[in-house]
């Protein structure tokens, strides 16, 4: 089993009002089969023993599926390559190499302490449309309700966004419309999401905007950087979704 | 604990949310961008008379001033488009800026291209552009003689104006990196306004990308091409006086 050293430059900040810093650490002997958070495992035990204060960061699944360990590397939402930072392995960097890991810098999404953000805006976004109403009681037949197969594979593209935040992250303005567009073109293209349809996008939009996000200028820094390929196209869709939706509530259509 | 659904505020009810949301600035801005796209054009296809000579050019600027009030209407329209253009663009970029307060150590443009970052430096220098160039041109700001340049039919000898401009090597100089410039913010612009406006899809949106590309391209060679065969002195005006008080 081969070693690696890295120089490490990681975010250190106390809470969301305290000033943040790097701190400059030497990762030296780790192991190249290493993945990312492993890595940063490591140093914080070095660090324990030391006595010294660990780095804080996020993780859960560490298998890619739900995006918990917003980080950002070298520059890099949710880390090099396609999946989330989990997905990342020391052996994809140079030895010696310096990496540089901060927390997103979104306004939205408050610094908690030191890598780890609150991105409970997502949340709010989805509890004010990315949601269907559907009946209780019996499941149906399966093939109840017939859905085309490319539209159902237009949906599942859409419904492989894990809301990670990397969108908002990569973006230059702090856009989350990669992750709102991915939700609306989920729901809308499918059967079961017609009867908020109409609502959802202007809901979530509106909600978007009092969370304090930017707006999307076509940049596609955030297709670039999506752990789960969401097309920026979903944008397309969210943008004629919503005018659509503030046309009929200009009709009286819904409220 | 069982999560309510969140009904986001009302808009105001005063101003149609078109003119608050984020998605429908952009659809202003995007509106706005089309008209002075045609505009751009248009404009192009004119000056490229030129090519046929003093007698194609000064008949087509008499055809336009000849069209009275609708020449007025016209110019009333494009410049409400250019300051709702530029007013929107101002309002989404001051909330993209409070939007991320703390830049990230290490830069990653992440996809993004340089026509993209340079939309605003782009589009404020063909502001600059647009006004010098009506100070030239249609004021007539820098060299009031050119009022009293008629041809031989007693129209306003445009023809003549242009190439005596065109001539020096400064004005034809600035009007290239501006048309340059317009060719980058196009470049971005009309690829962007089919995603703004929400009329691509996945397989649409790298035709409209290379599409908005080219034609920018081509509008950016069709107006650099008039200073470029002046300097060349491929077009050349009967008599030609000098104009310029720095390079004659």
């Amino acid at each position: 089993m081969s070693t690696m050293h890295f120089h490490l430059r990681l975010w250190k900040q106390k809470s969301k009002e305290s000033e943040g810093d790097f701190v400059e650490i030497d990762a030296k002997e780790i192991p190249s089969e290493c993945s990312f958070l492993e890595m940063l495992d490591i140093v914080n035990n070095r660090l324990t023993i030391e006595g010294k204060e660990p780095v804080a960061f996020e993780s859960d699944c560490r298998e890619g599926i739900c995006g918990t360990c917003s980080m950002v590397i070298n520059g890099i939402p949710q880390g090099p390559g396609r999946g989330a930072a989990c997905q990342v392995y020391m052996r994809k960097f140079e030895n010696g190499q310096t990496i540089t890991v901060e927390p997103y810098r979104v306004d939205a999404f408050p610094i908690v302490k030191d890598l780890v953000v609150n991105r409970s805006a997502y949340d709010r976004i989805i509890r004010s449309g990315g949601f269907i109403s559907e009946h209780t009681g019996g499941a149906p037949d399966a093939s109840t309700t017939l859905i085309a197969k490319p539209v159902a594979d237009a949906a599942m593209d859409a419904a492989a966004c894990i809301g990670c935040g990397a969108c908002a992250a990569a973006c230059p303005n702090s856009s989350p419309m990669l992750f709102v567009g991915a939700k609306v073109t989920h729901l809308g293209l499918l059967p079961q999401g017609q009867a908020e349809r109409k609502s959802r996008a202007r809901n979530m939009v509106r909600t978007m905007q009092e969370e304090g996000f930017g707006n999307c200028s076509n940049y596609y820094a955030c297709e670039a950087v999506c752990p789960a390929n969401v097309p920026a196209s979903v944008i397309a869709m969210l943008n004629r979704e919503y005018i659509r939706g503030e046309m009929s509530e200009a009709v009286g259509a819904i409220d | 604990m069982i999560s309510k659904a969140l009904s986001p505020k009302k808009s105001c009810g005063c101003c149609w949310p078109l003119f608050s949301s984020s998605i429908g600035r952009k659809w202003i801005v995007a509106i706005t961008g089309v008209v002075l796209a045609l505009f751009v054009i248009g404009h192009l296809l004119g000056n490229l008379s030129i090519f046929a000579g003093p007698e194609a050019m000064n008949a087509y600027a008499a055809f336009l001033k000849s069209t009275g009030e609708l020449l007025w209407i016209v110019r009333i329209i494009l410049l409400t488009c250019v300051v709702l253009h530029i007013w929107f663009t101002i309002s989404l970029w001051r909330e993209n800026l409070a939007a991320r307060p703390q830049k990230y150590s290490v830069k990653n443009n992440l996809g993004t291209t340089i026509y993209a970052r340079l939309m605003r430096i782009s589009g404020l220098t063909v502001l600059a552009f647009v006004l010098y160039h009506l100070a030239q041109f249609t004021w007539e700001a820098f060299n009031p003689e050119y009022r009293n340049w008629f041809d031989a039919q007693g129209r306003h000898d445009v023809y003549r104006m242009v190439v005596t401009a065109f001539e020096c090597p400064f004005v034809s100089g600035f009007y290239i990196l501006a048309v340059g410039l317009l060719g980058m913010h196009l470049s971005h612009g009309i690829a962007s306004l089919f995603q703004t406006l929400g009329i691509t899809t996945e397989k649409l949106r790298p035709i409209f990308e290379k599409g908005g590309q080219i034609v920018a391209w081509i509008i950016f060679l069709g107006f650099a091409s008039i200073p470029a065969a002046v300097l060349l002195g491929l077009v050349k005006a009967p008599s030609s006086i000098p104009a310029c008080p720095f390079c004659h």
